[in-house]
């Protein structure tokens, strides 16, 4: 009954949902709008189980100074105050949460952000060496649309800008659409078998 | 004489007069219907024109009113307006004037009319069908492998490479990492990544390695932490299970990446799995991994971030091939006839779309009429 329970629950919530979508009766928006809530409650309550999570283990790491403890400290301190100052002070657009918001976790953010520019070089240092002819195909397309993105490639040659349009609309466009295609397949096919009860994993275990 | 003038007066303004008004009698009608398809909170107006004029002037009334109430003044262009704005089941009437700078025309009125909800939207039978039909293939390929029918399904490489990659981190003695995407659990890149989870949380307890899965959403935490115990409880070795391994981190985008780029780098994982939908941090954790000497599998549904990862994993499991992971690594039959399954709605789409290029070349719009959603 454990394991019963939730998959009757799965199926007849999944066959309600795929009805739902072919029904426009105000009836059957109201319940969908209903679920959609249901889950942004239940979503609520986890996000209490997450954070109680976040204090079980990083107590734990100071309780047993493990290695890096002291970062814990930091996590917990940053958690508590933020938190205390949300309840009491407000999270108005002037309060000093919103402050907190945007001085400090904005620009590390944007700074974690940033990062991505000096990994998407030496990614593309690694990738475009020459040495196989996919490689080279690879470097020479990545050669042409890179200048023909920025001004200096029309400089080099006015139609470059064109032909690094046809190469992101129809060569790499057809392939991300075949990729598309297999993903839709691929999602119905997990829905079905997540419905119809044959794919348990997500419950844990086989049986 | 005075008579004379009178008449003439009469004759010219009449005259103009009669230029002034919009060839509208005789020339314009107006039907109102409910709204198809929808939940009974539109009326759709329809009038056809071809006279002069500026602008249509559009009114309602209830039946049982006697005022009209203008809804909107419309372009002479337009001719046709969807009213979201009334009851359910009460009687509307609509009329339209034709406005010039200085006259405005009699006005056209169309028959009572009320919204009222549907209860099948005949602008998705066409998903219905294919919905029906892709399930009755699936069906098939079910019955038949539950028959005992053998099913050849490719080899994918990157799925192969798991029992490598948990041996490696095993001799190592180091532990795997795993990271089940950003997504909640509502998408089905994550289900699908939880799904692999389970045979590879059991082959780590098997092992009797670590397993860490930091995750970004507190639901997709809560079912990795059960889908873990569960492999362990399968694997027979509870003992080994740690619910601290397996936990939620935070739900802002960079933070986790900045928090699972920092597990990276202090526990050096002998395996990272990257397994999931990726947004931009996707690099980030890649190029990390790879940083590390980890091995590295990612899988994804998220055609943007395939790039970054094929440039830094090991192995890529991409697009579908993640969803038959579940199926592949577990080789239980039943779950292997969905992947035929796929193969052959993959087929049919092909034909379809070779039929399309055709047709299209033949200047044949049959298809796209057919396969038009409305």
């Amino acid at each position: 009954m454990k394991r019963r329970l939730p998959l009757i629950i799965v199926m007849l919530t999944g066959i309600g949902m795929i009805i739902q979508y072919f029904i426009p009766h105000p009836v059957s928006k109201a319940i969908y709008k209903q679920s959609i809530d249901w889950v942004i409650i239940i979503s609520a309550f986890y996000l209490v189980l997450g954070v109680g999570g976040i204090f079980i283990i990083n107590y734990q790491k100071i309780k047993r100074r493990k290695e890096g403890w002291w970062l814990s400290i930091i996590t917990l301190s940053a958690l508590i105050i933020t938190a205390l100052i949300g309840i009491f002070g407000g999270i108005d657009n002037k309060s000093v949460f919103m402050d907190i918001f945007m001085y400090i976790q904005l620009p590390m953010q944007a700074a974690m952000f940033s990062l991505l520019a000096f990994y998407i070089a030496s990614a593309a240092f690694r990738s475009f060496r020459a040495r196989t002819p996919e490689a080279t195909v690879l470097l020479i397309t990545a050669t042409i649309v890179m200048l023909g993105r920025v001004p200096i490639g029309s400089l080099i040659y006015r139609g470059l800008p064109g032909i690094t349009e046809w190469i992101l609309s129809t060569v790499s466009l057809a392939a991300q659409r075949g990729i598309l295609l297999g993903v839709g397949l691929g999602s119905i096919a997990t829905s079905m078998k997540i419905i119809l009860g044959i794919e348990r994993s997500y419950l844990g275990g086989g049986e | 004489m005075r008579y004379y003038k009178l008449i003439l007066y009469l004759i010219f303004f009449s005259f103009v007069f009669l230029l002034g008004i919009p060839h509208l009698y005789g020339d314009a009608t107006i039907r109102a219907f409910d709204t198809p398809n929808d939940d009974g909170s539109s009326i759709t107006v329809k009038w056809n024109y071809t006279g002069t004029g500026d602008t249509f002037e559009l009114f309602r009334k209830t039946v049982s009113d006697t005022n009209w109430q203008k809804l909107k003044t419309l372009p002479l262009s337009k001719h046709s307006y969807v009213d979201d704005n009334t009851v359910r089941g009460v009687q509307y009437q609509y009329g339209i004037r034709i406005k010039t700078d200085t006259i405005l025309s009699e006005m056209v009125i169309s028959k009572p009319v009320s919204a009222k909800a549907q209860f099948f939207d005949t602008g998705k039978t066409l998903i219905l069908v294919l919905i029906l039909g892709y399930f009755a293939i699936l069906i098939y390929f079910i019955g038949a492998a539950k028959k005992g029918k053998s099913l050849f399904i490719r080899k994918i490489a990157g799925l192969d490479a798991l029992d490598e990659a948990v041996g490696r981190a095993t001799e190592m003695g180091k532990p795997i990492l795993f990271i089940p995407g950003i997504s909640s659990m509502s998408d089905i890149a994550t289900i699908a990544a939880v799904n692999i989870l389970g045979p590879v949380a059991k082959k780590v307890a098997e092992y009797g390695t670590d397993l860490l899965v930091p995750n970004k959403d507190p639901i997709v935490a809560s079912v990795t932490q059960e889908v873990v115990k569960e492999s362990y409880l399968e694997a027979g070795r509870p003992d080994l299970f740690n619910p601290n391994k397996i936990w939620f981190v935070t739900d802002s985008q960079f933070a986790y990446a900045a928090a699972v780029q920092g597990i990276m780098v202090r526990e050096r994982p002998a395996t990272i799995l990257l397994l999931g939908y990726f947004y931009a941090e996707s690099l980030l954790l890649a190029e990390t991994g790879n940083s590390t000497g980890a091995i590295q599998i990612a899988g994804t549904d998220a055609v943007d971030q395939l790039p970054f990862f094929i440039t830094s994993c090991d192995y890529t499991i991409m697009g579908e091939e993640l969803y038959a992971a579940g199926a592949y690594l577990s080789k239980e039959p039943t779950l292997l006839s969905s992947i035929k399954a796929q193969d052959y709605g993959k087929i049919a789409i092909f034909a379809t779309l070779l039929l399309g290029l055709i047709l299209g070349l033949l200047k044949s719009n049959w298809l796209i009429n057919i396969l038009t959603v409305r």
